[in-house]
């Protein structure tokens, strides 16, 4: 489903470039289960971005499902974002004065879907992410572990292909952050490409698929068996 | 995204930043305020003023002696002129202008008019059975003046409705003899109605034929001359033909003043409707101002919520749904301040028609769509340079800000 060839992403500091990304080329099948690791400040978000069309590369190809993304003008690369792509964040991004339910029901919102659809399509994803009790309250009425729930909730509710999830556990516990891990992988059971970046060895070495970037480049591609 | 939604969503943004929108209401709700109650005041002036004229037909002209010197300014109220206006003079109009079908000379005093024991000072108008018509009032009881040759005078009377309560009560007053100075009158009839004109109440006059009231203030010269133009005669025509026979009968010398009221009315009209005009323009040069305000407050909110914006980016908003957003918040909180303006400029001018009940004022319905337009206007032109810079955001650096 995504084909990236010769990507190059470089940011200029002062005197200093950094190259963010260095010849980037990945080959990811709609499904697999993919954590990217290594170093702070080796590429990892900015690959993400990229991933998600919320970056424009400098070169190179980005193939998503078919479509050559570099071409797009920005509104075609929104389109895909809300019709392909859900995001999960570290720091959640919730809107702090809409409900947990609203901020799941954002992404419809937008897209306008009417009220009474938006309730039918969100109550299965709160019930199923166990935070139906939870969905009148405010964010800030929320626990950590929960707010990263709603916005699982919020980046799964247009039914995406691609979930790309930057250090979502980087603000928890480690029993919420399990549990978040859980609802994720989930997810990527059920069919969804799922593509996590993270510190945390343990997390990453349960996806079948792990890459580990060092400045900007792949320094690594493996894969194994599922073993959880 | 559906209207319902959008509105929603503005209105709890604008919630979570009340101090902003509170400031921004205000300022909007001034400024629209400041249009209704000012064009209320304008047209309340203008209203006025044609009221108190509006008693004068189209066909009628007045002349008065005494010549006003610049043009387009006001005619003497008190003419000192050379020539004096004479009875005989309006005799000789009457014959020789063909255009004039009737004529109600004026002669004004003041005067004790008393009853057994009650006295009342009173408007004294001599005047002849014209009058009544051309002013369009109304016998209540008996009759008019009797009709009589212009030099001719005669003890009778008609008096206004207010001065017959004061002299008889509810008591029967045609066919009772008044005291008027040295002479007496039986009064003919009463007058209807207040008889509100000029800013003189008609209704505490009392009405005796001009020869007579010339003898009772010993004077010539007429106060006023109203005039009724014939149908089919050009109005101005015959002003100027008036005018021309006054020259000739004041050895060549033009000292009298002829105005018709239409034409000054109208003149004052357009006058007032200006004013009107530019009052209103300076409640919406505050509105315009406003619009600064509006700028940097959707400035400062973009610069707050632009994570928020890359939020919105990243699950799939386009530019021009980012740009809606603020734009509609802007012009939620400029709608809300017109409707707020509104409403305490009617309440100013429902106050205003409550201490001067004589003064129609009232905001012209072309002001408060002007108003709410411009204001609404005004916020969406200012915020959309704010707006369209949120829209132009890359989402990336967006979602990075905290
Ligand atoms: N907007 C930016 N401007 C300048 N440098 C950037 C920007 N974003 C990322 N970088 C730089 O690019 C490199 C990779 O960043 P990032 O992808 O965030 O790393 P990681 O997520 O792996 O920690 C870092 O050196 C970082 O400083
Ligand atoms: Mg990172």
């Amino acid at each position: 489903m995504i084909e990236v060839s010769g990507v190059n992403k470089t940011f200029i500091l002062g005197d200093s470039t950094v190259h963010a990304l260095a010849d980037i080329n990945l080959r990811i099948e709609q499904g697999e289960y993919i954590s990217v690791m290594g170093p702070s400040g080796s590429g990892k978000s900015t690959l993400l971005n990229m991933l998600g069309l919320l970056d424009r590369p400098d070169n190179g190809r980005y193939s998503l499902n078919g479509v050559d993304t570099q071409t797009l003008d920005e509104n075609e690369r929104a389109r895909l974002r809300r019709e392909q792509i859900g995001f999960v964040f570290q720091a959640y991004h919730l809107i702090a004065r809409l409900t947990a339910r609203e901020n799941v029901e954002m992404p419809l919102m937008l897209a306008g879907v009417p009220a009474r659809e938006r309730h039918e399509a969100v109550a299965g994803i709160l019930d199923r992410l166990g935070i139906a009790k939870r969905a009148d309250h405010l964010p800030n009425q929320l626990s950590g572990g929960e707010r990263q729930r709603v916005a699982i909730g919020r980046s799964i509710v247009m039914k995406p292909a691609l979930l790309l999830a930057d250090e979502p556990t980087g603000n928890l516990d480690s029993r919420s952050g399990a549990e978040v891990t859980e609802i994720l992988e989930n997810l990527n059971r059920d069919g969804i490409t799922l593509l996590i970046v993270t510190h945390d060895n343990s997390m990453g070495e349960r996806a079948s698929r792990r890459i580990r970037m060092v400045d900007g480049a792949v320094a690594a591609d493996q894969r194994f068996e599922r073993v959880v | 995204m559906r209207l319902l939604d959008l509105l929603r969503f503005s209105l709890l943004a604008l919630r979570r930043q009340r101090f902003r929108s509170a400031m921004l209401l205000t300022a909007v709700g001034l400024g629209v305020g400041a249009v209704v109650v000012l064009t209320a005041l304008g047209e309340g002036a203008r209203g006025y003023v044609l009221g108190e004229f509006a008693y004068l037909g189209k066909d009628t002209v007045i002349m008065m002696p005494g010549r006003k010197e610049t043009t387009g300014g006001m005619p003497p109220i008190t003419g000192v002129a050379a020539h004096a206006i004479t009875l005989e003079e309006m005799e000789v109009l009457q014959r020789a202008v063909p255009g004039v079908t009737a004529l109600a000379p004026m002669v004004m005093g003041n005067g004790p008019v008393s009853y057994k024991s009650r006295e009342r000072d009173s408007m004294v108008i001599g005047t002849t059975a014209a009058f009544f018509p051309l002013r369009q009032l109304q016998i209540a009881q008996g009759r008019n003046l009797p009709e009589l040759a212009l030099g001719e005078g005669k003890q009778v009377a008609v008096i206004g409705q207010k001065l017959k309560e004061a002299l008889f009560d509810s008591g029967r007053a045609i066919g009772q003899w008044v005291r008027l100075r040295d002479y007496r009158f039986r009064v003919v009839g009463v007058l209807a109605g207040s008889g509100d004109s000029f800013g003189a109440d008609l209704s505490e006059a009392i009405f005796i034929p001009v020869a007579s009231a010339q003898a009772v203030f010993n004077v010539h010269g007429l106060f006023r001359v109203t005039l009724k133009v014939k149908e089919n005669y050009q109005v101005e025509a015959v002003k100027s033909a008036i005018a021309k026979q006054m020259q000739l009968l004041h050895n060549g010398e033009l000292d009298v003043t002829i105005i018709s009221p239409d034409a000054m009315l109208s003149t004052f009209d357009s006058i007032l409707q200006v004013m009107t005009l530019g009052v209103a323009g300076i409640g919406a040069i505050s509105l315009v101002v406003s619009g600064i305000l509006v700028m940097n407050v959707t400035l400062m909110s973009v610069k707050q919520r632009t994570a928020e914006i890359g939020l919105l980016k990243a699950l799939g908003a386009p530019s021009s749904q980012v740009r809606t957003l603020f734009l509609t918040e802007a012009a939620l909180i400029a709608a809300a301040g017109a409707v707020l303006g509104m409403l305490l400029g009617h309440l100013l001018v429902f106050t205003g028609t409550q201490i001067y009940p004589d003064v129609p004022f009232a905001t012209p319905a072309w002001a408060l769509w002007a108003s709410l337009a411009l204001a609404i206007g005004t916020a969406l032109v200012f915020a959309w340079l704010p707006a369209q810079q949120a829209a132009d955001m890359e989402p990336v650096n967006a979602l990075g800000k905290k």
